[in-house]
């Protein structure tokens, strides 16, 4: 029978509960005890797909026919011999941060971004990887690319067009957005009007920090950004960026966005303190969402901590699926609201530090 | 040929895992001659350019190599090596 699941990628492992009709239970645990830095589930196919970072052993890519059950891991993907991130840096995978399958009409085709910043392209289903070339020849990358957050400049978000699998945006701490009309063989940055206030040229073509990329899904065309300096939106794909970060309130800096599926106007966001610490604003935990396009924001907080609280909401650890809007912590607790953010629930307390969370319609 | 013993922590992934001989006139052989029974066992101990990964450690006798770039320390058929993880995180 079908039912959602909710996919939550932890530090000690993947958790998964299904909905149900007396609300949501634990359905399984996989990978116990072990960094799942990311999931996605192909919506293709069904295949799940895990992305673990082993303290000890590296990262790993593994996949799932079975909804989790049982996993299959694959060859983690490789930089070509002698490749290298700076001169006289060799470039090695340091962590797995994004994955998209690359459309519709490519099947077996799945992307996926590393730190360093390189961007991976496999047609035959995770079986092998190989380098996006275009991006990692891009002219700026050796000398304009930094890690934000990491030790090297990072792929975080990868974004097909649903109306053209050969048109594609990344997001990269710290370089910026690219975009590729080609299917990768040439990328151009898609910075303008963003500003990188920790530069000494705030409007650097390149260098830019975006923490997530993401775009609506009935409007592709308008995608928001929760940047390092603040939040933006565009609706022109991402030629011209516009802040829309609150003037007199909490939204402006974090690092997890969603956006509505049906409306492109709507988003969420929570909100952070910026450099000199990271804690919630005021140490209370609240949502805001807009629903006219960043004009306007809306404190959330029903249900939510409000006073001594620490939770940091990671970059993929936020996400909606119609009515309902998920988070998950860095001090492993998990929210559910099942009206946009209006009240939240909590579904759990006790699990590890959230990395990423993913709706998915179960079929087992 | 040297004697290997492994991290029991390895066993997880690779269940068959156990102490034996493998050639090798260093130890980035020995890797290559280890990945050939345990397929894919290299890539938890080395990165892709064979660089030892950073929490973990390769003992001969009681000796750490010292090359943990390229790893070329050499080795006599009498020698016990370790591939152990190195004490980290929590």
């Amino acid at each position: 029978m079908k039912s959602r699941k909710l996919l939550l990628g932890t530090r000690k492992g993947l958790v998964v509960y299904k909905e149900s009709s007396g609300g949501w239970k634990f359905d399984l645990l996989a990978f116990r005890g072990l960094p799942v830095s990311l999931t996605m589930v192909d919506d293709r196919n069904n295949i799940w797909w895990a992305c673990l970072d082993h303290g000890h052993w590296g990262c790993k890519l593994h996949k799932s026919m079975d909804e989790g059950k049982t996993w299959l891991e694959l060859t983690t993907p490789k930089f070509p011999e002698g490749e290298e991130v700076k001169d006289g840096v060799p470039a090695a995978v340091k962590y797995l941060w994004a994955l998209s399958h690359g459309g519709v009409d490519n099947a077996g085709k799945i992307w996926l971004g590393t730190e360093p910043g390189g961007l991976f392209e496999s047609t035959d289903d995770g079986a092998s990887f190989k380098l996006n070339r275009g991006l990692w020849d891009q002219p700026s990358r050796k000398d304009q690319w930094f890690g934000g957050g990491r030790d090297y400049a990072g792929i975080h978000s990868i974004l097909v067009d649903p109306r053209n699998s050969d048109h594609i945006y990344v997001g990269i701490s710290a370089a910026g957005v690219f975009e590729t009309v080609d299917g990768g063989k040439n990328w151009e940055v898609r910075n303008k009007g963003l500003k990188a206030d920790f530069l000494p040229d705030p409007d650097a073509e390149v260098g830019q920090d975006p923490h997530l990329l993401v775009s609506c899904a009935s409007n592709p065309d308008v995608l928001w950004q929760q940047n390092h300096c603040g939040i933006f939106r565009s609706i022109d794909g991402a030629k011209t960026w516009e802040e829309v970060s609150e003037k007199e309130g909490p939204a402006k800096f974090g690092f997890a966005v969603a956006v509505d599926d049906n409306n492109a106007d709507v988003a969420w966001v929570v909100p952070a303190v910026k450099d000199e610490m990271r804690v919630p604003v005021d140490n209370a935990l609240c949502v805001c969402r807009t629903d006219d396009g960043g004009k306007t924001w809306k404190d959330l907080r029903e249900g939510l901590p409000q006073e001594h609280c620490f939770d940091i909401i990671y970059r993929h650890a936020m996400v909606h699926d119609n009515e309902t809007v998920a988070f998950g912590t860095t001090t492993g607790n998990v929210y559910l609201s099942h009206n946009r953010g209006d009240n939240w629930e909590v579904l759990s307390h006790h699990l590890a530090a959230v990395y990423s969370v993913e709706f998915t319609q179960g079929s087992i | 040929m040297p004697n290997v013993k492994f991290t029991p922590n390895l066993k997880r992934f690779y269940p068959d895992l156990d102490t034996g001989q493998f050639n090798g006139e260093n130890v980035a052989e020995l890797l290559d001659n280890i990945n050939q029974k345990y397929s894919g066992i290299k890539d938890y101990i080395v990165d892709e350019q064979g660089e030892l990964r950073k929490h973990v450690n390769i003992f001969i006798g009681n000796e750490m190599v010292k090359d943990k770039i390229k790893l070329t320390d050499h080795l006599s058929d009498d020698d016990e090596v370790y591939i152990l993880q190195a004490l980290s995180g929590g």
